[in-house]
């Protein structure tokens, strides 16, 4: 088992590097002179070729392209994500002022989603056909199928402006007012939610329908052992792979979300810098979110490879 | 009197001829969802074919008299904040939608299928580099890479095209070099090596045919994906240029008359659903007639 982890870390660890060559080389290739944007975004500032090296100079980008390369990875690992252009506040200060709010917002929506997920999609397949399976099923369908913002914006319709029974935006942190963030935290949570949980709950039904077919199902019954037991040790263990699978997606999924619902409830979290600072070619920004996700989602890949060799021990070996 | 028998067993032995079109017919339609997502995707295609002559206005043309009107016999969805009728705004979009989610989901399994297969038969460095880049490619969550994209491509519907197309292609590349990895251990791929069968020929005789139902079924799936990203976009306000009629611009456009005006942010999402559910629908119903091992998977 160690060390079939330790390969598969050293995998995500090159992934990684790649991840960060391309993040870098994507941002240097952006069209638009951000230097340029600075300037105009400055305007009381005399427009001159002199003033325009040294700012260059400044920001370190006369420097030949390998050599920016490292410096920025170096910088990485002090904690110094550069500064920004439009700001020229050091990005890591509004980078790490942030993180925690989109990860209270989106774990909050994994956890909940596969809380809900899971068992939903394994009650569907042992009640195959019922009409609990046929409202749960229809359900997930249309949890796929439901843009997340349009959702949104429903909800915010529904209960913010009609019902009045939430507040339609912002974000206050739960050490503040924890009624409050709840609050304010219900419809977002349930846009970002809405898609993994469907697509767990389809997935649990469909492979643990697949499992209860096998013959040790069978054999389990004849034994005489409890409903619970066959469920629970017996087939869900079975049916896990491709659930953590998918949970594993959802981490990439919930982030991409979060770019959206961010956006839409007014939560200040990283999503919405990533799509403002895309806008204003703040790149240093787009830079370090860019590989705050990737990450995220690298470590979650890694853990799902772990859960894989823990589940089935065939794949350790493999 | 034993030669009769003989005949008779080694008939019974002969399987029943299966007519593999009306096995897949059968299947295909047996679930009325699946026949009720064939229909919304025919009614979309018509509707974007002629949407000119379905549409009662000029999608558009600003009514400046007539702005923001509720839902009448006149405007049977109502009008914008310039006055352009929702109605005819949406149907147009239907051809944005459709257009994109076709082209990005045709080129994206172009692209990707052949990098797949080239990366899954031809092995080695080529596989290493293939599927390293599919690996980096898919840490980033599609709509943040489209994002990204479009944003370096400036607006314009060719650039989310493209934006879309990056994100979406790795799925296919992993897809189509697993599939390729299983079917090249078949013997008849070994028999055909074996005659002297070139490599282009194998790919194309044999690995093509074999894994183009699975393909298939996920090109439908990926059509719903393509539409949902692509509103998504468009409702962050990049990539398609403002005049064009695009869903999910519409619906963030309604936003701001959301309390007064809820159809205009209501219609064009619902539309979304509708064409999403169908293309999904239709992917499951091919799933299940096409190849049924991928139950589950997708």
């Amino acid at each position: 088992m160690l060390s079939f982890i330790i390969r598969r870390i050293m995998l995500a660890v090159i992934i990684l590097i790649l991840a960060t060559l391309l993040v870098f080389f994507a941002m240097r290739f952006l069209p638009g002179d951000p230097i340029l944007m600075l300037v105009t975004a400055n305007q009381q500032q005399e427009f001159n070729e002199e003033y325009l090296l040294e700012l260059k100079h400044q920001h370190g980008l006369d420097k030949p392209i390998l050599v920016q390369y490292f410096n920025w990875v170096g910088d990485i690992f002090r904690g110094d994500f550069g500064i920004s252009i439009l700001t020229e506040r050091p990005v890591s200060d509004e980078i790490f002022r942030r993180l925690p709010i989109s990860i209270h917002v989106a774990g909050l929506a994994f956890v909940i989603g596969h809380l809900i997920g899971i068992p939903a999609g394994v009650i569907c397949a042992i009640r195959r056909g019922k009409w609990l399976d046929t409202v749960i099923t229809t359900l997930a369908n249309i949890g796929i199928t439901v843009p997340n913002f349009w959702l949104g914006v429903i909800l915010m319709y529904i209960f913010g402006l009609y019902l009045k029974w939430l507040p339609i935006m912002g974000y206050t942190s739960p050490f503040e007012d924890f009624w409050m963030s709840t609050k304010q935290l219900i419809m977002p949570v349930i846009c970002l939610l809405i898609f993994p949980l469907a697509g767990v709950t389809r997935q649990a039904r469909s492979s643990m329908l697949d499992v209860l077919h096998q013959d040790y199902i069978r054999t389990a019954w004849s034994k005489g052992l409890r409903e619970r037991v066959i469920v629970i040790k017996h087939a869900l263990k079975n049916g896990l792979i491709p659930i953590v699978t998918l949970a594993g997606m959802a981490v990439a999924t919930i982030i991409g979300g979060g770019v959206i619902i961010e956006t839409v409830f007014n939560i200040p979290g990283l999503g919405r810098l990533a799509v403002s600072s895309v806008i204003s070619q703040d790149y240093p920004y787009v830079q370090a979110i860019s590989l705050f996700v990737a990450v995220a989602v690298i470590f979650a890949n890694l853990i799902v490879d772990v859960a894989y060799g823990w589940i089935d021990p065939r794949i350790r070996y493999g | 009197m034993s030669e009769k028998l003989a005949e008779n067993i080694g008939s019974r032995e002969i399987a029943p001829k299966v007519n593999e079109f009306k096995r897949f017919r059968r299947v295909f339609l047996s679930r009325g969802l699946v026949v009720f997502g064939m229909v919304v995707i025919l009614i979309f295609i018509i509707i974007a074919i002629f949407a000119p002559v379905l549409s009662p206005y000029d999608p558009y043309l600003p009514d400046l008299k007539d702005r923001l009107s509720q839902p009448s016999p006149k405007h049977l969805l109502g009008t914008d904040s310039v006055g352009r009728d929702t109605l005819s705004r949406i149907i147009h979009g239907t051809r944005t939608s459709l257009m994109i989610g076709l082209i990005v989901v045709g080129v994206a399994a172009v692209i990707g299928m052949t990098l797949g297969m080239v990366a899954g038969y031809l092995g080695g460095w080529l596989h290493t580099i293939i599927m390293r880049s599919v690996d980096v490619l898919m840490t980033f969550p599609m709509i943040l890479l489209a994002l990204v994209i479009a944003a370096m491509l400036g607006e314009g519907i060719r650039n989310v095209i493209i934006a879309l197309t990056v994100g979406l292609m790795p799925v296919y590349t992993r897809l189509m070099c697993g599939q390729v990895l299983a079917l090249k251990e078949n013997e008849y791929i070994l028999a055909e090596r074996a005659i002297g069968a070139s490599n282009l020929r194998i790919m194309i005789r044999h690995l093509i045919p074999n894994a183009l139902p699975t393909l298939i079924v996920v090109m439908t799936m990926m059509l719903g994906t393509t539409v949902l990203a692509e509103a998504g976009l468009s409702f962050l306000g990049i990539g398609i240029e403002p005049p064009t009629p695009a869903w999910g611009s519409m619906v963030n456009d309604g936003r701001e008359y959301l309390l007064t005006h809820p159809i205009l942010s209501f219609a064009p999402g619902l539309a979304i659903m509708l064409l999403v559910f169908a293309f999904n629908m239709v992917g499951d119903g091919l799933r299940d007639a096409l190849d049924p091992r991928l139950r589950g998977l997708l």
